[in-house]
């Protein structure tokens, strides 16, 4: 039974760091009309980012994820004006055949610089006590408190860095909802999603929304690399790829341009993942979350939450 | 002689040359060992490249599980030839029919898969197929097949324990993977090539060829003049997928060691990087790009690090020059023709003047 709650509570911290990267994805999908191919090397990037500033300039961990989220911020901003917008007219496999220039791109510079090893990425709450240790012997169960050596072992661990994914993509998802319901900027996004033309009409700045899209969608990349980095604690210029993969899995599956359709399908996919890995098999944890895919794209291609969209002639 | 006839000569003429000349220079022994051992890669990542470009150019639909297909016809075809190793003598006959059965196999799962995948168009066709790919990837690192006296056993996710000890032969083992027997040799690499792209040429001039092209150019203008667009979509992504996995049966017996890990999402990217600058819908274009992208950074060593790097920038400037409005505006205006004009989706009304308003 502890068992299965661990493995939940895990599914549901990984599902919520997809979450945020499926966000990314999401926005930029509903406004864009465009597959960002890169979302997922721009993790790697953030956390290769986060990764040289505590391990070789020494930052403080705080200013190492600011300094991940402005860099990434600025690189999704530089390649959407680069590399999308001339091609924002183009047709359709231009602009993915380029999506996947850029990630190719990405990935291959990291290569060159940090070399094709697995660094070890000391994590954001390192030395900090699990956030939840329950005992079978009766004790109550104890938070934020170290695990004394000489205790049984726990039944049940919530780690830090758990806590601290969950907690944060919580927090960014509601600080989001309320950005896009509430702020003009975010309202202008809502419209130009809707209808580009119209929204111009309008008076909203195209451009300039577009750009704020990718710089939101990367810099939750940048917050989402932190937290996935610490939870699993090692970095590849290949660390991006699948976890983009899967969340752009995730937005699909909560319905693409949906933002709370990304935040569901994103949980649900993390916590499909991890109990696929514990019940079936952890080789076929990755093709389970495929055929989740495939399977939700045969039977409802919209996602759980998605709108229809009928074809204009 | 018809333009269509002439071009696919010339394209032949240029494949069979290339073959020819370095064949002759390997045989001679003027090329070294090491470029003599690039020809039959050459010639397998060309059979992959131009079945891609059916579905990419023709079809004008982004695979990005041809991978997968391959590894299909490379399990099975090298599962077979394992198999009948001893009975089926001599070995080219058993490697033309190993060849057949990885291509049929590859043909069912391109059906299997293409009924799915094909009710979706553009990004979510690109994602599913990525999919799919990792799936067969996935399983093929999972499956354990060994043969003793009692026949053959299958296993999945783990090893097989009651195998007869004096009669064995563990052919695949998952992670493992397995040595088929090392037939492909540069003639039959050749011979295939040659074949493919004969089919390849008539299909693509064919009336089916001809629809497909008709889906890519406009779809719903397709559809409304009674062209069955689900039927010739699914006959090109298996004609496709079923050459990938001719591919793969000669790519399996080409290496001594075949594990599921290469046939990954990398190597899907990099059969399309060859199709997409060799110019999509060319086949002649493909030839050549794979030709020249895999030798060149065999010849220049030290650039080997940097390949990949430059490979993206070229991908992205050429879908930026070819594709971007403004670039084709200017373009028109200083009377310059495109290299490559083969992408027209539903979009470039402007340069489509013949189909109007898309």
């Amino acid at each position: 039974m502890m068992s299965f709650v661990s493995y939940l509570v895990n599914g549901i911290s990984l599902g919520s760091i997809y979450a945020l990267i499926a966000l990314g994805y999401t926005m930029v999908y509903g406004i864009a009309k465009m597959l960002n191919f890169a979302h997922g090397d721009i993790i790697m990037v953030g956390g290769f980012t986060v990764f040289t500033a505590m391990s070789t300039a020494w930052c403080p961990v705080w200013l190492s994820v600011v300094i991940g989220i402005v860099v990434c911020t600025v690189l999704g901003v530089v390649i959407e004006k680069v590399a999308y917008k001339p091609l924002r007219n183009a047709p359709p496999l231009a602009v993915l055949i380029t999506a996947i220039g850029v990630s190719y791109l990405l990935q291959n510079l990291a290569l060159l610089i940090f070399g094709s090893a697995a660094r070890n990425f000391t994590s954001v709450a390192a030395g900090a006590p699990p956030f939840l240790t329950v005992f079978d012997d009766g004790r109550a169960p104890q938070f934020f408190t170290a695990v004394p050596a000489d205790a049984a072992k726990p039944i049940l661990t919530i780690s830090m860095e758990t806590f601290l994914s969950i907690t944060v993509s919580v927090v960014i998802m509601i600080a989001l909802t309320l950005f896009i319901n509430k702020t003009k900027a975010g309202k202008a996004m809502l419209a130009v999603s809707e209808d580009k033309g119209a929204a111009q009409l309008m008076g909203i700045n195209v451009n300039g929304t577009i750009s704020l899209t990718f710089a939101i969608g990367s810099a939750l990349a940048a917050v989402a690399s932190v937290l996935m980095c610490s939870s699993y604690p090692q970095i590849s210029p290949y660390t991006g790829s699948m976890p983009g993969i899967k969340a752009f899995v995730a937005a699909v599956f909560g319905g693409i341009g949906s933002i709370p359709g990304a935040m569901i399908g994103g949980i649900l996919l993390g916590v499909i993942e991890q109990l696929s890995k514990a019940y079936i098999s952890s080789q076929l944890s990755d093709a389970i979350v495929f055929l989740v895919l495939i399977i939700v794209l045969v039977v409802r291609p919209t996602g759980i939450l998605g709108k229809k969209i009928n074809e204009k002639v | 002689m018809r333009k269509v006839t002439k071009n696919n000569l010339i394209t032949f003429g240029i494949t069979l040359g290339f073959f020819l000349l370095f064949g002759i220079l390997s045989a001679t022994g003027v090329l070294g060992s090491q470029l003599s051992g690039l020809l039959i890669p050459i010639g397998i990542y060309i059979i992959l490249a131009i079945s891609l470009n059916l579905t990419v150019g023709i079809l004008g639909e982004l695979s990005l599980g041809h991978a997968g297909f391959m590894c299909v016809g490379a399990y099975v075809g090298g599962i077979f030839s394992i198999i009948t190793q001893d009975t089926i003598q001599p070995s080219w006959l058993r490697m033309i029919i190993a060849l057949i059965i990885g291509g049929v196999a590859a043909a069912i799962f391109g059906v299997l898969i293409g009924i799915p995948v094909l009710r979706l168009r553009g990004d979510y066709l690109a994602i599913v197929t990525l999919g799919f790919g990792e799936i067969i990837k996935a399983l093929a690192n999972n499956i354990y097949v060994a043969m003793d006296k009692n026949g053959l056993h299958f296993g999945f996710a783990a090893s097989i324990s009651d195998l007869d000890a004096a009669t064995k032969t563990n052919i695949t083992q998952g992670p493992l993977g397995m040595k088929a027997p090392q037939d492909t040799n540069l003639l039959l690499v050749v011979i295939v090539l040659m074949v493919c792209l004969v089919i390849l040429m008539n299909f693509i001039d064919s009336r089916t060829g001809r629809a497909c092209m008709a889906i890519r150019d406009n779809y719903i203008a397709a559809q409304s003049v009674g062209i069955n667009v689900t039927k010739y979509r699914l006959i090109a992504f298996v004609v496709s997928a079923a050459i990938a996995g001719v591919a793969g049966v000669l790519y399996s017996h080409s290496i001594t060691s075949l594990v599921s890990k290469k046939f990954d999402y990398n190597l899907s990217i990099l059969i399309l990087v060859f199709v997409v600058l060799g110019g999509l819908g060319s086949l002649r274009g493909s030839v050549i790009a794979t030709i020249i992208l895999y030798a060149l950074p065999e010849i220049f060593r030290e650039l080997g690090d940097y390949r990949m790097l430059i490979y993206a920038v070229v991908l992205i400037l050429m879908m930026i020059f070819n594709n971007a409005p403004s670039f084709i505006m200017l373009r028109e205006r200083i009377g310059a023709s495109a290299p490559v004009q083969k992408i027209k989706g539903v979009f470039t009304r402007n340069r489509n003047k013949a189909g109007g308003a898309a």
